[in-house]
């Protein structure tokens, strides 16, 4: 299931505000990218173009090419809610939908797209869901409680069960564990290191040491200035980027001397 | 509403693709917002039409053989005394009351009382007619002739004291009791939005509570209950029914507020003719309602610049 | 520039530090606790006792009560506690008497609603129509019925329209055209009833003639008067559904409008509903728009399309300043009138309330 993502020259623009310039990339399947960077530096903006979120921004637009397994996400008559299917994404907040409850949650995808199934269909799709996202023990026996009711480690790995529930090829998480606890945090972080095998995985934070404990990758977003767009300083290994990366701005801000 | 060509640059982007039910939605509700366009639209222009044979009729085909200007403007100043009256009284006493439910009634019954002033709100306007006859009226003769003993140098009290209290004071008041409950939930929701930090400090001065509130509350939500006011305004000038029952009506320009010779407002002035009413008497009240469309209009301008001027400085949204 | 700035804040803070402050050596001896209940039982009686006696209304012991408590409190407080506290003694009380003057009104007028409209509101009032009644008996059958249809028609037309318009705002309107109407919104808020039944009546006497007369024109004057109010409600509860719901929805490869119909909208229904309820609440006892469109008859009339219809606030107008002999009847009928209206009213504002409640998103 797991696709690769090419990435060539993509700018991204709101607009006419250059917001990130002239990322390439390639994204390699069943591998955990890290985004990296200071505040404002793109890398969400990057990152929400993978699946196209950011046309949420009236006048969002770009430039160059992203190709999922060769075929370019912003070809002509490509439907965005189509790739998104195939790019699943997981917020910097948990959030269940409040009127729904576990279950229903975690078929969201079908239902709100009104994929009819039988109900052991979906009884096999929520376990197996919850399952992978290592949540299944704690909520079995409450399916049918809302999901606003769990905690927010919890909610958050429903939001997870509820993106692999679609099937996508790609996850990708908007720091996943900033509103976490540590308890939570290193759930989630175990998590991704399991979905790994069946995922291409792209995740942004602002943790280092989680940048360092999930990735394969990482990559390097660096902005010169308000007003200037986000670049991709460089991406490489993630045993390299930490221990001697090629840029001096690479090595200042993971060092912690900088950002 | 996703832009296809940047306007800075001008290259195109491609389009993207949109969904037949996406499609058929946007049209749906775009739709629905298109007709209330055209339904407001509607009203002015019917309403001009409507009112064109008044405008260019000669003087003496007109009710009371008076030309369009002299039937109307007892009628414009009946209304702006009636709701001048009722936002000179209702003013202090709306703010009073959202003080009252801001910062002065203990928490836990803070929210059910303010429910308790919206109640007011909900009364139809026909009961407060009835009220304000029955009860109100009769109620006022004794405050109207202390008013008259006492203050009867004023034009305002100068009498004779009308014997049913169907007076322009009465309507006043009760245009009041109407419009209190606007006045009291928008400056509550300023009020309540003072900023914590400035109430603690002027507390942490040693101010007394009153203090607090004219350092810290008062100012700051001083446009909200300017804008209040003025939505309340609106209402007072547009009210019909209560207006139309309490007030007993002589036509005529007067200052005399407690005697029984008053001037109509615009308002229950059609409500008592239009049923009577035909041929060019209708036009000539239509022209009267398209006065009132325009006064309450502007006023209701007013008050939205005054909200939305505060909102951007607010820094709220 | 800004070491000036500095200097004056720093003047201006010197001003302050050496002006009359607030002194804590002086001695304040608060009043005890109990001694404002003291002062004003102590006026009641005295004051208000005294103007009873004297043969005055209890209007005027209530009030000159009140005004002879708030010098007293006033007075004693300046003398004991320093003016500063006196003073916010004062608006104490003054703030409070605001409320209780606000509350009197919906006391009275709805006392006396019950009082006059209770003889009335019986069997006969709900079972009969006022055709070929004459004096005494007779009821308001027709009135509601027909405020009923001619409430439910304008809420059939308003609502729907109401929320899709409220829904492009939100969702979808941040062009010139959204802006448009946002603005024409307010206007219509504010529009008088009486207007949007003229606007009805010049809307059809163009096609049927100045004579024409009928419920639906009623309705369309309702729809006038309701649209703004079902749009802003709408809106308002539209815009606090979180954005990060709309986005975990078009993130599982949902359609926006899927989004919006079954995700956006389910999340706020409770208080959409609500607001609709007080929309259709507000609009019920509405009574110049249909004097002007729909005008009153004394039998029943279940078509909306086809002559004048009574209905329940006209119906009490008519019966009140246009009763026949003998009048009591009338004025009878006039209250019960109003006193169904009031309790459909509040019945309503009270339903909008267990609605919100009822559909809120449970949380455990």
């Amino acid at each position: 299931m797991a696709k690769t993502v090419d990435v060539e020259n993509l700018s991204i623009y709101y607009g006419s505000f250059l917001a990130v310039e002239d990322v390439t990339m390639t994204i390699r399947a069943q591998q955990v990218t890290a985004l990296i960077g200071p505040s404002g530096c793109g890398k969400s903006t990057f990152l929400r173009s993978i699946n196209r979120m950011h046309e949420v921004i009236p006048g969002a637009r770009v430039e160059g090419r992203l190709a999922l397994d060769g075929r370019d996400l912003y070809g002509p008559g490509v439907d965005p809610v189509g790739v998104r299917r195939q790019v699943g994404m997981v917020f910097q907040r948990p959030n269940p939908f409040p009127t729904m409850s576990i279950y229903e949650n975690v078929v969201a995808g079908m239902k709100l797209n009104n994929r009819k199934a039988s109900k052991p269909v979906l009884d096999e799709l929520v376990e197996m869901s919850l399952r992978g996202a290592n949540l299944w023990k704690e909520v079995k026996d409450r399916l049918d409680k809302p999901g606003s009711g769990l905690s927010g480690g919890q909610q958050q790995r429903l939001c997870i069960a509820r993106a692999i529930a679609v099937q996508p090829d790609v996850l990708l998480m908007d720091e996943p564990c900033s509103a976490l606890d540590p308890i939570s945090t290193l759930a989630i972080e175990d998590l991704i290191n399991e979905l790994k095998t069946e995922y291409t995985i792209v995740i942004v934070t602002h943790n280092m040491q989680q940048a360092a404990r999930v990735s394969n990758y990482t990559g390097f977003f660096n902005i010169e200035g308000t007003g200037k767009p986000g670049r991709l300083v460089e991406m490489d290994e993630t045993r390299t980027i930490f221990s001697h990366p090629a840029e001096k701005a690479t090595e200042d801000y993971v060092s912690g001397r900088f950002g | 509403m996703t832009s296809t060509t940047d306007a800075a640059t001008g290259r195109p982007t491609a389009r993207p693709v949109l969904q037949v039910g996406d499609r058929v939605f946007v049209n749906l509700t775009r739709g629905a917002g298109v007709l209330l366009l055209v339904v407001l639209a509607g009203v002015a222009v019917f309403l001009i039409a409507e009112a064109v044979p008044a405008l260019i009729a000669p003087s003496d085909e007109l009710p009371g053989g008076l030309t369009l200007i002299a039937y109307i403007a007892p009628l414009v100043f009946g209304t702006i005394l009636s709701a001048a009256i009722a936002l000179v009284v209702a003013t202090p006493l709306g703010v009073g009351v959202a003080l009252f439910i801001s910062h002065y009634a203990p928490l836990r019954i803070a929210q059910p009382l303010a429910y308790l002033v919206d109640l007011l709100a909900a009364v139809p306007s026909i009961v407060y007619g009835l009220w304000g006859a029955a009860v109100l009226g009769p109620a006022s003769v004794g405050l109207a002739t202390w008013l008259n003993e006492w203050f009867g140098w004023l034009p305002f009290f100068a009498g004779p004291v009308s014997a049913t209290g169907r007076t322009m004071l009465v309507a006043g008041l009760v245009l009041a009791v109407m419009i209190l409950p606007i006045i009291t939930a928008v400056s509550r929701e300023v009020f309540r939005q003072t900023p914590k930090l400035h109430e603690e400090a002027a507390l942490a001065l040693g101010a007394t509570r009153w203090e607090m509130i004219r350092m810290a509350v008062l100012p700051f939500g001083r446009s909200g209950v300017i804008s209040g006011a003025m939505l309340g305004l609106g209402r007072a000038l547009g009210e019909t029914m209560a207006v139309a029952i309490v007030l007993s009506v002589s036509g005529g320009v007067t200052l005399n507020l407690i005697s029984s010779g008053n001037p109509s407002t615009i308002a229950a002035n059609i409500a008592l003719q239009f049923p009577e009413s035909s041929g060019l008497a209708v036009n000539t009240l239509i022209a009267s309602g398209l006065v009132l469309f325009v006064i309450t209009l502007l006023v209701n301008a007013a008050a939205r610049a005054i909200v939305n001027r505060r909102r951007e400085f607010s820094g709220a949204n | 520039m800004s070491t000036g700035i500095g200097n004056a804040r720093r003047e201006a803070d010197t001003e302050l530090a050496t002006g009359p402050l607030p002194s804590i050596t002086s001695p304040v001896r608060p009043l005890p606790d109990g001694s404002p209940w003291g002062i004003l039982g102590t006026t009641a009686v005295v004051v208000g006792g005294g103007t009873l006696l004297l043969g005055h209304g209890v209007g005027l012991a209530v009030t000159l009560t009140a005004v002879v408590y708030a010098a007293a409190m006033y007075g004693v407080a300046r003398v004991v506690e320093g003016p500063r506290k006196a003073m916010d003694r004062l608006v104490t009380i003054l703030v409070t008497a605001a409320f209780l003057v606000a509350l009197a009104p919906l006391v009275s007028v709805v006392a006396t609603v019950v009082a006059n409209g209770v003889a009335r509101f019986d069997v006969e009032f709900f079972t009969y129509s006022m055709r070929g009644v004459v004096g005494a008996g007779g009821g308001a059958y027709h009135a509601v019925l027909g405020t009923l249809i001619i409430t439910a028609i304008a809420a059939v037309l308003s609502i729907p329209v109401g929320l899709l318009t409220a829904v492009y705002l939100v969702e979808y309107g941040r062009g010139k055209l959204g802006r448009a109407i946002t603005f024409f919104v307010d206007v219509m808020t504010g529009v008088p009833s009486i207007v949007a039944g003229l606007f009805a009546f010049a809307l059809f006497a163009l096609f049927f003639g100045p004579g024409v007369r009928m419920g639906f024109m009623g309705s369309v004057a309702l729809c006038v008067l309701m649209i703004p109010v079902v749009v802003r409600s709408t809106e308002e509860l539209l815009k606090i559904v979180p954005n990060e719901l709309r986005e975990a929805a078009y993130a599982l490869g949902v359609p926006k409008w899927r989004t919006i119909t079954k995700v956006v909208i389910p999340t706020s229904v409770a208080g959409i509903a609500s607001g609709v309820t007080l929309a259709i609440a507000r609009v019920v006892g509405e009574t110049a728009p249909l004097l002007i469109a729909v005008g009153i008859t004394t039998g029943v009339n279940l078509n909306p399309f086809d002559g004048r219809m009574a209905t329940l606030p006209v119906f009490s107008y008519y019966s009140y300043v246009a009763p026949g002999v003998p009048r009591e009847p009338f004025l009878d009928r006039a209250w019960t009138a109003a006193l169904v209206l009031i309790i459909l009213v509040m019945a309503l504002n009270l339903l909008a309330r267990l609605v919100a409640r009822a559909f809120a998103p449970k949380t455990n």
